[in-house]
């Protein structure tokens, strides 16, 4: 699926959602359900700081796709990172560095976003862009 | 459930007072606004506003400078607003010198201190409740002059540990600076006696009073403190403007902090002679509007009146911590048998970040994470709280609200 399909499959999810509970009750869920990253990877190195909770972000190529895992302290965090991953997980570097990322807005959780809620999130999405910058620049050296 | 008017029987016109305040009349996320964050900021009143507006609309002009009607006029309500401040805080207007806020306050005194008083093997006591406000600008000045910041151990209970005070008191010690309130325990501090122990030692002390200002009346004669830091923006004022009261004798002694207009007597470029405290320390253009605004915010807790505002909000405090007491799981974090309205807590091991964005998606305002206190935090052991702090226009059904809307996070959270 690409970038666009994911986020619009999550928008879809969502509009089923009655009120906000229902809406936090499944971001909760995908929080618990989160795989946590490989205990080895929760380092200094990929933590990425919000001021009130931590997210671990590890990323790996797999072939030529970027493969991320991370986690978070706070489990609203874990859920909204979890969206995150399922959206840019697994694409190709180039995709992931120039997609346009709309759906965080589209299902209401714009404020998440906002780099005054200091929860990592925007950061977060900032590091994913990076690595995919610095892979795809690696692999046009390399060809 | 005891509802609103029956709990409260000090100040049955609160309902009447939350209309001076025309933020609180919103909804947020669909529902009415709950606001407990006042630790951080509190809302302003019309009267300040009001006040802030006639300044824009009628006399805005340069203080201090001008022989022009305007200038005359926003000069007389510039130190007007200074005489207010000062007369409620029990000292006189020249004792009072405005400042951004209270860390600018401190950091007035403490690069004072830097300059003047502190040398190598010197110490600066503090305590381990301080906001970071309170801790950095010692820690700088210590850093520079290779002298020793000494900290207040705090207890179980979210006290200081008053014996092992008495124990740090000695000889080297420049200055002892400590939180009046804390921001995020609540703990009312014992300031009579920490000023009567280190002043029987000849040090100096100033009272962080950011949390105190807006709760307890101050008496800065009769508590014979030294300095004492306070911000506006707390006090149902404006933000950007605070003071710093200091004894005559400490601010004719203090050097400048800053240089600039407003703040000299005479210039040439050999010498410059200062103006007498406090202009000697408001250098430049200062805060017009806001020191008027806060003049006014004032002068509308004294009229309400800060002793009944203090009986009430610690009914309140009590029937906060009373309720939030009967829900599983809760833990406090400061327990003090003297304590404010500022109410930190935990529950299970939820983080406070979760539980502060479902109170936000039910309109109640709440603060989490650390609270500028990350020591405090450290010695907690905890990434954070979830703090709930109270103003006079709170009410037993704010609480109520606050208590249903954490037991729904907790059900969300499961
Ligand atoms: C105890 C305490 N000290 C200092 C400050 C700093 O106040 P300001 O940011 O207004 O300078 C605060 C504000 O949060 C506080 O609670």
């Amino acid at each position: 699926m690409t970038i666009k399909e994911q986020q619009d499959n999550i928008i879809a999810d969502f509009e089923v959602f009655g009120d906000w509970m229902e809406k936090y009750e499944y971001i909760i869920q995908l929080g618990k359900d989160l795989p946590l990253i490989d205990p080895t990877y929760k380092t200094d190195d990929n933590l990425i700081r919000g001021c009130q909770s931590k997210v671990w972000l590890h990323a790996e190529m797999q072939g030529d796709k970027l493969v991320f895992t991370a986690d978070s302290d706070a489990v609203i965090t874990k859920g909204l990172v979890a969206l995150m991953i399922q959206v840019l997980s697994h694409q190709a570097p180039k995709d992931i560095a120039n997609a346009d990322i709309y759906f965080i807005d589209a299902i209401g959780l714009t404020s998440h976003l906002s780099p005054t809620r200091s929860n990592g999130l925007l950061s977060m999405l900032k590091q994913i862009k990076l690595y995919a910058i610095g892979y795809q620049a690696k692999s046009v050296q390399q060809n | 459930m005891e509802t609103a008017t029956a709990k409260n029987t000090i100040w049955p016109d609160v309902e009447l007072i939350r209309n001076e305040f025309p933020i609180l009349q919103q909804t947020v996320n669909g529902n009415p606004l709950v606001y407990l964050d006042n630790g951080a900021t509190t809302q302003k009143p019309v009267q300040v506003i009001r006040a802030m507006q006639e300044y824009y609309t009628g006399y805005n002009s340069n203080v201090h400078r001008g022989v022009h009607t305007l200038s005359q006029k926003a000069t007389s309500a510039y130190e007007a607003a200074r005489h207010q401040v000062a007369a409620y805080i029990g000292a006189h207007h020249h004792e009072v010198v405005f400042t951004k806020g209270t860390t600018d306050a401190i950091n007035l005194v403490a690069a004072g201190f830097r300059r003047a008083f502190l040398h190598e093997g010197d110490e600066v006591i503090i305590s381990g409740m301080e906001h970071h406000s309170n801790i950095v600008p010692w820690q700088l000045a210590c850093e520079e002059k290779k002298a020793h910041l000494k900290v207040i151990p705090v207890t179980d209970q979210g006290e200081l540990d008053m014996d092992t005070f008495a124990a740090m008191l000695n000889p080297r010690v420049k200055i002892v600076s400590v939180a009046w309130v804390s921001n995020t325990l609540g703990t009312i501090n014992p300031v009579k006696d920490i000023i009567a122990m280190a002043h029987a030692k000849g040090i100096p002390v100033l009272l962080d009073a950011a949390q105190a200002a807006a709760h307890t009346p101050i008496k800065v004669h009769e508590l014979d403190v030294d300095f004492l830091a306070l911000s506006a923006h707390k006090v149902y004022g404006p933000t950007g403007i605070g003071i710093l009261y200091g004894k005559e004798s400490w601010l004719q002694q203090l050097p400048p902090y800053q240089g600039g207009g407003d703040m000299i007597k005479h210039v040439t470029f050999e010498k410059t002679t200062y103006a007498e405290p406090p202009l000697k320390f408001e250098a430049g253009t200062p805060a017009i509007c806001e020191a008027i605004g806060f003049g006014a915010a004032v002068a509308y807790v004294t009229q309400l009146g800060i002793h009944k505002i203090q009986a009430y909000e610690h009914q309140l405090t009590e029937y906060a911590v009373a309720q939030l007491k009967t829900i599983p799981e809760l833990r406090l974090i400061g327990e003090s048998r003297h304590r404010a309205g500022a109410i930190s807590f935990l529950i299970g091991q939820h983080h406070p970040s979760d539980v502060g964005v479902l109170l936000d998606q039910q309109g109640i305002a709440v603060r989490t994470g650390h609270h500028c206190t990350q020591p405090l935090m450290d010695r907690f052991e905890c990434p954070g709280t979830v703090r709930a702090s109270l103003a006079l226009y709170n009410t037993t059904a704010d609480i109520d609200r606050l208590v249903a809307g954490v037991q729904k996070a907790v059900t969300l959270l499961g």
